[in-house]
């Protein structure tokens, strides 16, 4: 059947949805985080399965190989790593500050504080 | 940590080991999986093995504040470098075929010299960032620990 | 310490899907610092999370429909693995050819990353840098009271300074 070629498609989404759940539905801060992280990884595995040919081999020029897979999103998303750890790290950041400020990192306790006059 | 003699004794042999393969990943990032990002990460994971299991106001006196300042910023300086001493050399901005005298060699060279800086940067970010956030609740001390010959 | 397990089962998948580069960098930054530094925050504020009382039922539905849409959309794809992908056809081919004559060196990800694409790699360094002045000035100062009065213990016992 057509469809069951893109069983990694069915993997990223389901990843992909598992993290988003995460975000949107938990109260505790660092939580949304991982969530945030478990998100992007879902999209690094789309692109690098996106670029994954069968019988071939890893990027780099050996003699005797001349199927290659492609090295352009491998690219992209060593990239994307490097300024996902960056982006967490800034977002942990914030969380424990807001923690400071606070004294919890509990949305709703938090929006409690705000509104509280 | 005084207590855990295997921890130290272990971290004490593999410590070194770590950052030497850091250097190899990052020098062969050439002919093999490796790099700049990848060799950063490593050196710094070296340091944070260190200041984890010894304590950190020694790891801090290793690499004081002041180093780790001037290096991240020297990373980014040797890319924008490379890249200015292209424009000076004739081509384009990060154009590497002008930097010696054959267009292979020179690509040879800016890819050296612009996977070292990415390299610097990434390793001393990733301990500054590790740094603060271990540092961060702990009231001031001295700067030079006083039993730093304990062991 | 479940997202470091998962880091590294990523990093597994992406060798199997030949990406060695991806796998080396995932496994460093997601297994190794992410951890340290997520274990980090956490010492910093709470390791326990409330119960929540709140029942789920509305972001569970909106993760479903979304889900659903997603799969939909992509039976478009390209099938997995195929070299006849639109995705190959087009840069790609010229850097594996080209990349030996022009460049000359092995490893092809290394060359389009520090050659082809090095605008993009200025720009990680740049970015990487920021986030560490960032981490920094958020957090550098020394120990502080927070602004509500709910202090938190300091290690030594010793009392914390004002900052300047």
């Amino acid at each position: 059947m057509q469809l069951l070629g893109h069983y990694n498609y069915w993997i990223v989404v389901v990843l992909m949805m598992s993290g988003f759940y995460l975000v949107i539905a938990s109260d505790n801060l660092v939580k949304k985080l991982i969530g945030l992280n478990l998100f992007q990884t879902s999209v690094f595995i789309l692109y690098i399965s996106m670029s994954k040919i069968f019988d071939a081999t890893a990027p780099i020029l050996v003699e005797g190989e001349n199927l290659y897979s492609n090295p352009l999103p491998h690219v992209l998303i060593l990239t994307a790593i490097v300024v996902g750890v960056a982006t967490m790290s800034l977002g942990l950041a914030l969380v424990v500050r807001i923690h400071e400020a606070y004294g919890t990192i509990e949305e709703d306790e938090i929006h409690a504080q705000d509104d509280a006059p | 940590m005084k207590q855990h003699s295997v921890l130290r004794v272990v971290s004490k042999i593999l410590i070194p080991l770590i950052l030497l393969f850091a250097l190899y990943v990052q020098f062969h990032g050439d002919f093999g999986p490796g790099g700049g990002f990848q060799a950063g990460v490593i050196f710094a994971a070296g340091f944070i093995l260190y200041a984890l299991v010894f304590d950190l106001d020694r790891a801090r006196w290793v690499v004081p504040a002041w180093l780790l300042r001037v290096a991240v910023s020297l990373g980014v300086l040797l890319y924008g470098g490379v890249g200015v001493v292209c424009l000076l050399l004739g081509g384009e901005f990060l154009n590497y075929n002008v930097l010696a005298h054959e267009p292979s060699h020179g690509q040879h060279l800016g890819i050296f010299l612009v996977e070292l800086g990415v390299g610097i940067t990434v390793a001393t970010a990733m301990i500054t960032i590790f740094f603060t956030f271990a540092s961060r609740g702990r009231p001031k001390r001295a700067v030079i620990p006083t039993t730093i010959h304990e062991d | 310490m479940l997202s470091g397990i998962y880091s590294l089962l990523s990093a597994g998948l992406f060798v199997t899907m030949d990406a060695v580069d991806v796998a080396f960098t995932e496994a460093a930054v997601g297994a190794g610092v992410s951890t340290v530094f997520m274990l980090g925050a956490l010492a910093l504020t709470t390791s326990k999370e409330k119960r929540s009382s709140r029942t789920r039922l509305l972001p569970l539905v909106v993760v479903f429909i979304t889900g659903a849409a997603l799969i939909y959309g992509t039976a478009d794809m390209p099938p997995f693995g195929a070299a006849e992908n639109p995705i190959h056809q087009h840069v790609a081919p010229h850097y594996i050819q080209q990349s030996g004559q022009e460049i000359g060196i092995p490893n092809i990800v290394t060359s389009v990353l520090a050659s082809y694409r090095g605008f993009d790699t200025l720009g990680e360094t740049v970015v990487v840098f920021a986030a560490a002045i960032g981490v920094v000035l958020l957090l550098g100062g020394r120990f502080r009271n927070p602004a509500n009065g709910t202090a938190n213990k300091p290690v030594k016992g010793s009392a914390p300074e004002e900052n300047k």
